[in-house]
C-alpha cells in the first residue's frame, strides 16, 4: 500500500511534474468539451488541419522572440483564429471540394512553418517540442495563459449551449428560429482554434486531433445525452492526461504520446465493452445464440 | 442566396391582420443555374391542409425552402402574414427522415425543447414554464411516456410525431412537412392525420409534400400539383385530371380512366432524396 502511495505521490515532489499535471488536466477538459462538437459535427479533419496550420505562427513567434513562450503563444493564437476563419470560408464557391481545399491549405501552412523554423541553427529540438509537445517544460505563466483562455472557451460553450445544440443537430431549424447561424458557426470554429493553441505545449501540433476527438468519441459510445457526453469527455480527457503523465514519468516515454495512447486505449476499451453495444457484447450474444 | 442579416437579438415582425397566412406572387427561383420554380402564384388561408404533389425535381423542396425563408427568390415574392418569411419564427419545417442524424445524443424532450429556443433568446436557459410547455406538446402528440428516450429508439411514426411536437413547441402557425409520411404504415399515418386535423382546427396551416396521390386526395382540403410551374391548386377532383397529371408526370404515371373517374396505377419515382 505504501508502495502504491509512493508511486502516486512521488512525482509530485518535482515542481515541473506538478505544473505538468495542472496543464494536462486543463487541456484535457477544454479540448474534450470543444471536441464533443468536433465529433458530432464530423469536423475531425478540420481540427487536424487547424492544428497543423498554426505552425507558421508558432515559427514566427519563435523567430522574433528567440523562443520566448509568451510571444509564441500570442502568435499561435492569432494564426489559429485567422486559419479557423479562413478554413471556415473555404468551400463557398470554391473550384475544388472543401476537404481538398483544407488539405492543400493545411499542408502548405505546415510546410511553411517547418521551413521557417529550419532557418535557425539547432532547430531540431525546438521543432520536436512544437510537433509533439513539451508538457514538462510548462512554466507558471504558461499555466495562467492556459487557465484564462481555457476558461473563456468553457464559459462560451456553456453560454451558447442551446444554440450550438440546435445548430449541430438541425441547421435548418437554427435558420427558421432566426438564430445568427453563420456567426455561431464561426464562433465554434474560433473556440476550436483557441482550444488548439491552449494545448499546443502539452501535446503538440501532430497529436492535437487526438485530444479533440478521442475522449469525445469515447464518451459518445458511453452515453446518449449531450450534456453527459460533454462531462464524461472532459473527465476522460483529464484522466488520460494524468495517467499519461505518470506513464511517461515511470517508463520514460514522450509525455504527449503517452497521453494520447491512454486516450486511445480507453476508446478501444469502450468500443469493446460498452454494455449492449460493445463488440465483445455482440460477440457474446452470437456465441450464446448458437445451440 | 439571400439570407437577410439578423440583429443579435431577433424580433419577429408583427403579423398583419387580414393578410393571408401565405401568399406567393410570380415566384421564380433559379438554383445552380437551373429554373427550379417558375412564375408561381397562390394564397393559403389559415387552418388549411394542403398536399404538395409532383415528380422528383418538381421543386417541392425548393418551394419549402423559400417559404421558410432560408432561400431567396430570384424574382417575385413570398409573404407570410404580410411579411417576408425570413423574419418569422412561426414557420416550422419538418426535415426528411434521411436528413436527420438519429444517433445524435439527444432525447425526445431535448428535440422538442429546441423549438422553444427561438422564444427564449440568447443567454437564457429553459424555464420551468418552457419545460411544462414541452411536456404539454408531447402530450398532444401522444408521446409523453417517450420523453426521455434517445431519438434512435423511435419508430418512424414516433419520429414524425416528435417533430410535430417540436413545431407545436415553436408555436408554429405554418407547418411544412417534407415527405413526412413516406415509409410509414397505415396506423402511423392515421395517427399523424389525427394530429394534423387537430392543429388545423386551431388555425395552423399545414403543407405536406408527398408522392402518394391517393392520400393527398383523401386527407387534404386542397392539393397543389407542381412541376416547376404550378399546374393546379384546388379540390383533388378538380386538380387530378388526366390531362394535368400527364402534364406533371409525363410517362411516369399510369392512368386508367374508369366510369368512376381516373385511377392512378402508381408513380414510378419515389426514392425520397
Amino acid at each position: 500500500m505504501d508502495g502504491l502511495i509512493e508511486l502516486i505521490v512521488g512525482p509530485l515532489s518535482y515542481p515541473f511534474m506538478v505544473r505538468g499535471f495542472v496543464a494536462v488536466v486543463m487541456v484535457g477538459i477544454v479540448c474534450a468539451t470543444v471536441g464533443t462538437y468536433v465529433v458530432l459535427r464530423g469536423m475531425a479533419f478540420f481540427g487536424d488541419a487547424l492544428a497543423h496550420a498554426v505552425l507558421p505562427g508558432v515559427a514566427v513567434g519563435y523567430l522574433v522572440s528567440d523562443g520566448a513562450r509568451g510571444t509564441v503563444f500570442w502568435w499561435a493564437l492569432g494564426t489559429a483564429v485567422l486559419a479557423a476563419i479562413g478554413i471556415g470560408a473555404v468551400g463557398k464557391g470554391a473550384q475544388v471540394k472543401e476537404d481538398t481545399a483544407i488539405g492543400i491549405i493545411f499542408a502548405g501552412m505546415f510546410a511553411l512553418g517547418i521551413a521557417l523554423i529550419s532557418t535557425v541553427r539547432s532547430w531540431a529540438v525546438d521543432l520536436a517540442h512544437f510537433l509533439f509537445g513539451d508538457v514538462l517544460g510548462v512554466s507558471r505563466s504558461d499555466l495562467w495563459l492556459t487557465g484564462v483562455f481555457g476558461g473563456i472557451v468553457l464559459f462560451t460553450v456553456l453560454v451558447f449551449y442551446k444554440e450550438f445544440l440546435v445548430l449541430s443537430f438541425d441547421p435548418i431549424l437554427a435558420l427558421t428560429l432566426r438564430l445568427p447561424a453563420t456567426a455561431l458557426r464561426y464562433l465554434l470554429l474560433v473556440l476550436i482554434a483557441v482550444a488548439v493553441v491552449v494545448s499546443l505545449q502539452t501535446v503538440g501540433v501532430a497529436l492535437m486531433v487526438a485530444m479533440l476527438v478521442t475522449p469525445a468519441a469515447t464518451a459518445y459510445l458511453l452515453t446518449r445525452r449531450l450534456s453527459r457526453m460533454m462531462a464524461l469527455a472532459a473527465f476522460i480527457g483529464a484522466f488520460s492526461g494524468i495517467a499519461g503523465l505518470y506513464l511517461s514519468f515511470y517508463i520514460r516515454v514522450a509525455s504527449g504520446a503517452a497521453i494520447v495512447l491512454v486516450c486511445t486505449a480507453l476508446f478501444l476499451l469502450a468500443l469493446l465493452l460498452v454494455p449492449g453495444r460493445g463488440l465483445a457484447w455482440a460477440w457474446f450474444q452470437r456465441v450464446r445464440a448458437k445451440p | 442566396m439571400v439570407v437577410r442579416r439578423l440583429p443579435f437579438i431577433h424580433r419577429p415582425p408583427v403579423h398583419r391582420t387580414g393578410a393571408p397566412v401565405l401568399e406567393a406572387s410570380n415566384l421564380t427561383v433559379q438554383y445552380n443555374g437551373q429554373v427550379a420554380l417558375e412564375d408561381i402564384s397562390f394564397r393559403l388561408d389559415s387552418g388549411e391542409r394542403i398536399a404538395v404533389v409532383g415528380p422528383n425535381g418538381a421543386g417541392k423542396s425548393t418551394l419549402f425552402k423559400v417559404i421558410v425563408g432560408v432561400l431567396g427568390p430570384t424574382s417575385g415574392e413570398v409573404k407570410v402574414a404580410g411579411h417576408w418569411p425570413g423574419g418569422h419564427i412561426c414557420i416550422a419545417y419538418l426535415p426528411q427522415r434521411s436528413q436527420v442524424d438519429w444517433a445524435f445524443p439527444v432525447t425526445v424532450a431535448d428535440v422538442v425543447m429546441m423549438g422553444r429556443v427561438g422564444r427564449m433568446g440568447l443567454l437564457r436557459g429553459a424555464t420551468r414554464r418552457d419545460r411544462e410547455y414541452v411536456q404539454q406538446c408531447l402530450d398532444e402528440v401522444g408521446m409523453s411516456d417517450l420523453a426521455e428516450r434517445q431519438i434512435s429508439e423511435l419508430s418512424g411514426g414516433q419520429q414524425q410525431r416528435m417533430f410535430i411536437a417540436r413545431a407545436i413547441a415553436q408555436e408554429a402557425e405554418l407547418m411544412l412537412m417534407d415527405e413526412s409520411l413516406s415509409g410509414l404504415d397505415i396506423p402511423a399515418q392515421e395517427h399523424i392525420f389525427h394530429i394534423i386535423n387537430m392543429l388545423s382546427q386551431r388555425g395552423v396551416t399545414v403543407m405536406l409534400s408527398t408522392h402518394d396521390l391517393n392520400l393527398s386526395s383523401e386527407q387534404f382540403d386542397r392539393v397543389m400539383l407542381l412541376n416547376v410551374r404550378l399546374l393546379g391548386l384546388g379540390k383533388p377532383s378538380a386538380v387530378f385530371t388526366p390531362e394535368r397529371l400527364r402534364q406533371a408526370y409525363g410517362g411516369h404515371l399510369r392512368l386508367v380512366e374508369t366510369e368512376d373517374g381516373v385511377m392512378v396505377l402508381g408513380d414510378t419515382c419515389c426514392e425520397a432524396s
